[in-house]
């Protein structure tokens, strides 16, 4: 390993370098590369199918599932490649997801936050119970959910399944959060209590964040990417690509011109 | 609106007529079948009356001397001899035994190869298992009992050593070969419909496959395996052929899987044909025939209940 690359690996969380991704013979990345900083937002914006998602799903190797996927180039979590990397449990224990839809499992409420401390065997009885508290604490719910924690958690509203699946990974105590447009599903209030949420969460986290939506990303996030056809355009701090693009086709996605 | 189907005259003045007539049409063939249904049920039961009612048939048999031990004290199933004797024990136990034996081989089984279908197999391995299985219920099963009583029960005799070759474990083998297939079909489409976000959430969090199979897909699909498992006890305790043939036809009051034994599916198939009309062994064959229908409909109830519980549970609908 030479000098700069173990400065950027000291400096970033997590990196992707010349990363580039492909479904069968399409290809969904091209050669991205980017840095994301521990206890930052990172916004990734860019019309539908420019491969954010694919970009997002890479991180914690969710699209392996997916028939004929493969990527090359490299990811860094903490300097270390994980795209070849074999153990993918220990790997999404560190890197969890948040997606569209909240989807938490047809369980109890108490059941869904303590799946993932049940299957890495993190802890089991009072002391499950103090995390499942920890966890619904986190994400501002505990108080809604403490007398109801044996009921399901689908009949919680559509925000407070979305908390519920934050909270389901807080439990298992995860470095980075990647945020698969967490609140499209969700309506303009409960939007902006989980970007609340999103900031309080950043103290302790890395958090990575995928949105369709150009007010989302600027409200929220302190650095952006803008992808277009599978390339990184730009990456630059939110407010400066927002106010001073450096790019045409940045300028006019981010002022509305096409998207 | 869409334009109406036909450009009759009288369907362009009115167009919902030909919405009502096709609600109509099925409507009626709804009510065909529920109709067929309780129309057998009601044959079914007028014949088998009479043992309660008719003191002719009170003579030879009562629904009380079914039941209770003859005055020898044994349970003997026995209606064509001088003394006609008819307890219902050796019947229900050689049925239980065999469908107990069926069902737990068939349901561990067709779960089993539910989970493996819908939660591991490659798609290419999953388009050639499903109908492959889904064939097996196109065997008649007179043939699968044939084949329990030539080929499965020389296997099991010889295996465990048994002194009756005719059993309770081969005819549940046979039988389960008739099990499988439907209780399979209908588990594999129910953890198929479960949603694959449920999947991915379990996944993302670290979870292997099999956590995922185990801890979310399954308690997700539980209403529907259920509903499969039922299906497949209506389909084990009413089948008659595969039982006929590989049972032994010995009523004996004994829940020893080892031995011969005779359902009263059987017991029905093989008597009925030679039996008098309007005799007092032909009534209490309608009997057996009403009992095995009321007791599969109330394990249809329960297992439908039970079932709707617990998706009531699962999506929590009380609480909305």
């Amino acid at each position: 390993m030479n000098t700069s690359a173990a400065v950027s690996a000291r400096t970033s969380k997590l990196a992707a370098e010349r990363l580039s991704a492909y479904y069968g013979g399409f290809q969904a990345l091209r050669e991205v590369t980017m840095s994301l900083r521990e206890q930052s937002i990172t916004a990734i914006i860019g019309p539908s199918g420019c491969g954010k998602s694919t970009l997002l799903r890479s991180f914690n190797r969710m699209n392996d599932d997916v028939r004929g996927f493969c990527a090359e180039g490299r990811i860094l979590l903490d300097g270390e490649d994980i795209l070849r990397r074999r153990d993918l449990t220990s790997l999404r224990k560190r890197v969890g997801m948040v997606f569209q839809r909240p989807n938490p499992f047809p369980l109890s409420v108490y059941e869904n936050v303590a799946y993932g401390p049940r299957i890495h065997g993190l802890a089991r009885g009072s002391e499950l119970d103090a995390i499942v508290e920890r966890s619904l604490r986190a994400t501002g719910m505990w108080a809604e959910v403490r007398d109801r924690l044996g009921a399901s958690a689908l009949s919680l509203s559509g925000e407070a399944q979305q908390r519920l699946c934050i909270s389901r990974l807080l439990a298992v105590a995860p470095e980075v959060l990647l945020m698969d447009e967490p609140c499209s599903a969700l309506d303009p209030i409960a939007t902006m209590r989980i970007e609340e949420l999103m900031q309080d969460l950043k103290a302790r986290y890395t958090i990575v964040i995928v949105t369709h939506n150009m007010q989302q990303a600027t409200r929220c996030s302190d650095e952006c990417g803008f992808m277009w056809l599978g390339e990184l355009v730009e990456f630059a701090p939110t407010t400066e690509m927002f106010t001073r693009p450096k790019n045409p086709r940045t300028e006019g996605y981010v002022t509305g011109r096409f998207g | 609106m869409p334009s109406p189907p036909s450009d009759h005259p009288l369907i362009r003045r009115n167009p919902r007529l030909a919405e009502k007539a096709i609600e109509a049409a099925i409507r009626l063939s709804a009510f065909f079948v529920i109709a067929a249904l309780a129309l057998i049920f009601i044959f079914i039961a007028r014949e088998a009356v009479p043992l309660l009612t008719s003191a002719e048939v009170h003579e030879e048999v009562t629904v009380s001397r079914m039941v209770a031990p003859l005055p020898n004290g044994k349970f003997s199933w026995q209606p064509v001899s001088t003394v006609p004797k008819y307890s219902l024990l050796p019947l229900l136990a050689g049925t239980l035994k065999v469908t107990l034996v069926a069902l737990l081989i068939a349901l561990p089984l067709a779960v089993g190869a539910a989970i493996f279908t819908s939660e591991f197999a490659p798609p290419g391995l999953r388009e050639v298992i499903k109908p492959v299985i889904e064939l097996l219920a196109g065997i008649p099963s007179v043939v699968i009992g044939f084949f329990a009583l030539m080929v499965v029960a020389t296997w099991v005799q010889e295996a465990f050593g048994l002194v009756y070759r005719l059993n309770a474990i081969t005819a549940g083998i046979g039988l389960s070969l008739a099990v499988i297939p439907i209780v399979y079909t209908v588990a594999e489409d129910a953890l198929s419909a479960v949603p694959q976000s449920f999947r991915d959430g379990s996944l993302a969090l670290g979870a292997n496959r099999w956590q995922t199979a185990w801890r979310v897909v399954l308690p997700a699909a539980m209403p529907g395996v259920m509903a499969a498992g039922v299906l497949g006890f209506g389909r084990a305790i009413g089948e008659t052929m595969i039982v006929l043939m590989a049972s032994g036809n010995a009523a004996i009051s004994s829940l020893d899987p080892r031995e011969s034994f005779r359902s009263i599916s059987a017991t029905i198939a093989a008597e009925l044909g030679e039996v008098v009309h309007g005799s007092a062994h032909y009534h209490v064959l309608f009997f057996l025939g009403a009992l095995l229908f009321v007791i599969t409909f109330l394990l249809n109830l329960a297992g439908h209940a039970w079932a709707a519980r617990l998706r009531t549970r699962l999506e929590g609908g009380g609480r909305r």
